[in-house]
């Protein structure tokens, strides 16, 4: 087991370190730091104290671990648009982001799993059938589609929620919540909706099938003929073994809801890091995006790495398998 | 028993023809696919506009409401846009960019996917385990971030002039990048497969290279499953195009894409011309929708265990 | 080991949602006034950028010596009175116990700093006071302006320049203005300390900025406004603007898309005021390069050819841009100032006609019979429709024959791009805050010297245009000043050095809970607001 978990960490590691050469590589010779300091009057004197200040022309594996030790203590350089730090930028965009994708993974689970497992254990009720008609509808339903209907339904149409932004929000500490007021929960129905439909469908037709393989597994017909009641084959025997592939499901999810926050925050003007991420391309706006692409990758890599020893806790057979398994492959 | 007749009747009497043909939702999608595809294909000839030909343009017919309404006029069929172009015309060159970019992307992950696979299952080894421990890896990151960020960043690294010259280029490869670990999983457990058979041992006794051995033995066997990822992944890699362009970091304006004039379009929704961002996306709805219905009817129907 | 990880979290959860209801805090009490418009201000430093919106933002916070009344009168301000004792010197006598927001007492000291300040190289405000020789403390509430030659407009022109703290800016390094176009950074630019109604609390780019209300404003006295606190929110899609607005999340939007002034008028509880801005919209063309930096047309300069200059103009067909992509809110505009300027003349404002054919021949004539291709650089969150405008002309060029590749893109973009020269034909606004044509004249047609002509982007220069723009300065005699000028404006109409579009029409949208007067500069002055 051991094993697994250090082979596990030493993958998370060197996917960290590829996403940061990537920032770095695009930190350092994407555009110039320089140029982007100084005024275009700046002597050339002035430029080349600066460059020894910044130690830009040092070997480039000396640069990089300078920027992993920044990078490490959050500290990314100034917005070239913003002139802030970066690191404050995305401290202040975080909580919009995470408030939004939480409530939109709660969503999905809530209502994808259940419904989930429903469709695969009543596959020909009418019910099912219209479930999977729209699941089906609602993979093909561009996120900004579903926004923009939702804006025109319920704010143009209808005046009843917010179009834009977080509503009230009330300050804890560095942290700030929309949950805590009537106008931040108004505003962040329709974000919330929209993100978490395309996942919804997802972790629905994910269990789904999934549930359908395992209801044919020869471990649930020996059940069934050892005269288990239904009850107890799908919810105690079937749904358990369902849970595995659901938690990388809410792995996956949360990465997913994290990328397509870009989408529904544009749509929504949601003060979030998608919305900071996207402006940030589209003014070249580079420390913001180094600093974004390193978030983001640490946050997937976490996401893994929680997804993977969860499988130990939910299925003790994997504790020896994987291990093998693991220890062939590193 | 060779002619087309036989061979046309032959696939009549097929299982997969049969499944197709029993199942109503499946034709409306096919016949919505081939539709919109061929209409884009051939919308030179079949728009009654050039809508991109800026010289063409008439201003003075900027926001005309589709024909069947009080305030529409032919020959602009479901109106115009805010420049006076004809929307239907739009469309037609918007679903040509959308299905272009989205096709080749695919084909791009689906050659360079299924290629590695089959090198990777069929020669094992250290290159096996790194490659697919890459894929792995990229395959828990949503491919819109990666398409995202591969565009994003070529445009910040390229000069705004060269980088409008290849957006599309860009955009191709930075949605296939993203898709490409599918396709190597699959192909590498197919290979994986028939590495192990008498035929390919026996091949490799003729002395044939491994290199004809993978090529005429090892990857047509591959091309099933792939053709089903393909067709969920055309969907997907339409929608990725559409989001990217709608984000304003896809295509260049000068070639709108679906996605594009879904953009322009919303901001005239407000004031009552809802088909200049409506027809657009219901386009792409029904385009995705269609190939999605296809794409699950073929995983099904090539997968009988789970019927 | 996970379990008892998922119950901390959990327990760390609870105690988020529980902890905060008894700890939030009372919301504000007073009359916040919420607004958004399609870009942010570019900084807050007061001497950097000379652009409407920015100038909005230190409109609320700083105050020049002169202030504009709500029909755009000059009237008093940080200056009791002022006149001139001599031909060169204007005298202004400071308002008394006047306090900064940092409680620093307001004098003549700060005064002859900030003037100062405003000449920097890196200001964007020194062609105002280009005039301006020295400026003088004579005791700490008396100052004196000396100019080279008489200029008669020098108080119109003051109005511009903002005061600031000079104790403040030196503690805080900020004694020259921020050079904008080279990104600089400095305290200013996301720190004020002024004189003005309001006060800045609270600076976040592109997501909000917060200012309330001075409670020792001196102008409290004549301007009782109630708002105790201001947050604008920049809002890039039309739509959402829009939007927020019709739901009741915006009192006011200074941008009104043009296709949804209808359906707010429709909205009940919701009003737009209409009036026509002092601003025009034209384009402009690098007429003086030897050749353009963005063409196919190499070795030599189309532009500089004047019969291609008029063929564009023949080619655009201003009217419909007014109809169609304005939806009627343009007057189309045949020079590049608009009525309320001094110096407008109707029969001057008189477009060359639009005729396709016309275009074409004049276009053979100088040798370009299949045209030719160029790049239009253009704004897309400054101006009513901005890229909308450069869509239509584009199209229409095409139709004489000219292909234009269109770069539409952010104002904070664009601008820093024509401040570096780096365009070749671009889409420009341009409002008179003087009132005076030769503000105008100084700031687009003037040959640059340091300290005029710095929005001249055409690389065009005409010394007998020079000479006459100087004498304005110094011409007593009005009729001969107004002749001056005129004649300017029929040299710069005849040599096409620019295109006039149009100019602009301004909706301001806002709640009906919301009493402020629509002011013609587009420069919303919160303490003429009372909310309900």
């Amino acid at each position: 087991m051991l094993g697994y978990i250090v082979g596990r960490l030493a993958q998370a590691l060197a996917v960290m370190l590829a996403v940061a050469l990537v920032a770095f590589l695009l930190f350092n010779y994407v555009g110039d730091p320089i140029n982007n300091m100084v005024g275009q009057e700046a002597t050339t004197t002035d430029r080349q104290e600066l460059r020894d200040q910044l130690g830009l022309d040092d070997p480039a594996p000396v640069q990089f671990a300078r920027f992993l030790g920044n990078a490490v203590q959050g500290n990314f350089g100034l917005s070239y648009r913003m002139k802030r730090p970066v690191a404050a930028l995305i401290q202040e965009r975080l909580p919009a982001t995470l408030e939004l994708v939480f409530l939109s993974a709660l969503a999905s689970l809530v209502i994808g799993l259940p419904l989930g497992v429903y469709t695969a254990l009543r596959r020909d009720s009418w019910f099912s059938r219209v479930v999977l008609t729209t699941s089906l509808v609602g993979v093909s339903l561009p996120t900004f589609v579903i926004g923009i209907g939702l804006i025109y339904l319920l704010s143009v149409q209808f005046d009843l929620l917010p179009s834009f932004g977080r509503g009230q929000v009330v300050s804890l500490g560095w942290w700030t919540t929309g949950f805590l007021t009537k106008s931040g929960w108004a505003a962040i129905i329709m974000p919330a909706i929209t993100l978490s439909l395309y996942q919804l469908t997802l972790v629905l037709r994910l269990v789904r099938t999934e549930m359908m393989e395992v209801l044919r597994t020869d471990y649930i017909k020996f059940a069934r003929a050892r005269g288990l009641s239904n009850r107890v084959v799908h919810f105690r025997h079937a749904l358990k073994n369902t849970m595995m592939p659901v938690v990388t499901i809410v792995g996956l999810q949360i990465g997913g809801l994290i990328a397509f926050s870009i989408v529904t925050e544009t749509v929504f003007q949601w003060p979030g890091m998608g919305l900071l991420f996207i402006q940030a391309v589209g003014f070249a706006d580079i420390p913001v995006m180094a600093a974004y692409l390193v978030l983001v990758g640490a946050m997937f890599v976490v996401l893994n790495l929680m997804v993977d020893l969860a499988y130990f806790v939910i299925d003790p057979r994997l504790r020896v398998d994987r291990a093998k398994a693991a220890g062939k492959a590193t | 028993m060779n002619t087309p007749l036989a061979m046309l009747r032959r696939w009549y009497d097929s299982d997969l023809a049969f499944s197709f043909r029993s199942s109503p939702s499946v034709v409306i999608a096919a016949v919505v696919a081939v539709v919109i595809i061929l209409a884009a294909v051939f919308a030179p000839l079949v728009a009654p506009f050039n809508p991109f030909d800026p010289g063409a343009l008439k201003l003075m017919d900027a926001f005309t409401a589709p024909a069947w309404t009080d305030e529409g006029k032919m020959p602009y069929l479901l109106g115009t846009d805010d420049q006076g172009r004809d929307l239907l015309s739009t469309i037609l060159y918007g679903s040509r960019i959308s299905l272009l970019v989205g096709f080749a992307a695919i084909a791009f992950a689906a050659v360079f996917g299924t290629l590695i696979g089959v090198l990777c299952g069929y020669r094992g080894g250290w290159l096996d385990v790194a490659v697919m421990r890459t894929a792995d890896v990229q395959l828990t990151i949503p491919s819109i971030l990666i398409a995202l960020t591969i565009d994003g960043v070529t445009r910040t690294a390229l000069p705004r002039e060269l980088h409008n010259e290849i957006a599309i280029f860009v955009l191709i490869f930075a949605i296939g990048i993203a898709d490409w670990p599918q396709f190597a999983r699959v192909a590498r457990s197919a290979a994986l497969v028939e590495r192990h058979k008498d035929y390919v041992s026996a091949a490799r006794v003729i002395g044939q290279p491994s290199w004809v051995i993978v090529l005429r033995h090892v990857l047509p066997n591959t091309l099933g499953p792939v053709l089903v990822l393909a067709t969920v992944g055309l969907a997907l890699a339409v929608l990725s195009e559409a989001t990217l362009s709608f984000l304003g970091v896809g295509v260049p304006p000068t070639q709108p894409s679906l996605g594009t004039l879904i953009r322009v379009g919303q901001s005239f929704l407000f004031s009552g011309e809802w088909w200049i961002t409506f027809f657009p996306a219901m386009t792409l709805v029904l385009l995705v929708l269609a190939v999605n219905v296809l794409g699950d009817w073929l995983r099904d129907a090539l997968n009988p265990k789970l019927r | 080991m996970a379990a008892f990880r998922l119950k901390t979290a959990l327990l760390a959860g609870a105690l988020a949602l529980a902890l905060p209801l008894a700890a939030a805090p009372a919301l504000a009490q007073g009359k916040v006034l919420r607004w958004a418009s399609q870009g942010d201000y570019l900084t807050m430093d007061p001497h950097s950028q000379n652009e409407g919106l920015t100038r909005t933002g230190s409109f609320q916070t700083y105050e020049g010596l002169v202030g504009y009344s709500a029909d755009l009168k000059f009237v008093p301000a940080l200056a009791t009175s002022w006149k001139a004792v001599n031909d060169t010197t204007w005298e202004f006598k400071l308002r008394q116990g006047v306090k900064f927001h940092d409680g620093a007492d307001f004098t003549a000291d700060d005064v002859v700093f900030s003037v100062k300040r405003a000449q920097h190289p890196a200001s964007d405000f020194k062609t105002y006071i280009a005039s301006v020789k020295d400026v003088k403390k004579v005791d700490s509430h008396t100052v004196h302006v000396e100019t080279n030659g008489a200029n008669p407009i020098l108080p119109n022109q003051i109005a511009n320049i903002f005061i600031l703290s000079k104790a403040w800016a030196e503690k805080n390094n900020v004694v020259n203005p921020q050079s904008y176009k080279d990104k600089e950074e400095t305290f200013a630019v996301r720190n004020t300390n002024g004189t003005g109604p309001f006060m800045l609390k609270q600076r976040e780019q592109d997501v909000r900025t917060v200012m309330v209300r001075n409670p020792t404003w001196w102008g409290l006295k004549d301007n009782p406004h109630n708002i105790d606190e201001i947050v604008y929110t920049p809002v890039t899609t039309p739509a959402t603007r829009v939007a927020a607005l019709l739901s009741g999340q915006l009192d006011f939007v200074l941008d009104v898309p043009v296709q949804d002034v209808e359906r707010v008028k429709r909205s009940p509880g919701l009003q737009v005021k209409k009036t026509n801005e002092i601003r025009s919209i034209f384009l402009g063309l690098d007429v003086g390069s030897a050749e353009l930096k963005y063409s196919d047309v190499k070795g030599k300069n189309p532009f500089a050819d004047k019969r291609v200059r008029q063929a564009m103009y023949h080619a655009i067909d201003m009217q419909a841009i007014a109809q169609k992509v304005m939806r009627g809110d343009a007057v189309v505009a045949g020079m590049i100032t608009s009525p309320g300027v001094h110096g407008y003349n109707t029969a001057i404002d008189k477009r060359l006609p639009y005729d396709v054919n016309k275009a074409k021949a004049l276009l053979k004539d100088a040798g370009y019979p299949n045209g030719f291709g160029v790049k239009l650089d253009c704004s897309n969150d400054r101006y009513v429709n901005d890229e909308g405008v450069c869509q239509a002309v584009v199209g229409m060029l095409a139709q004489a024959g000219i292909k234009v590749d269109l770069a539409a893109q952010s104002k904070t973009l664009h601008f820093p791009k024509l401040q570096k020269k780096d365009t070749s034909f671009f889409l420009l606004g341009w409002g008179v805050p003087t009132f005076d044509s030769h503000y105008v004249f100084s700031y687009l047609v003037q040959t640059p010297d340091g300290k005029n002509g710095s929005w001249n982007f055409t690389n065009y220069s005409n010394p007998k245009l020079d000479a006459m723009f100087n004498g304005m300065l110094s011409e007593l005699d009005q009729a001969k000043r107004d002749k001056l000028i005129a004649d300017s404006w029929n040299i710069i109409n005849d040599e096409v050095i620019y295109l006039p579009l149009h100019h602009q029409v301004l909706n301001w949208a806002m709640s009906e809970k919301l009493d402020m007067p629509i002011i013609a500069d587009n420069v919303p002055r919160f303490h003429f607001a009372k909310m309900k």
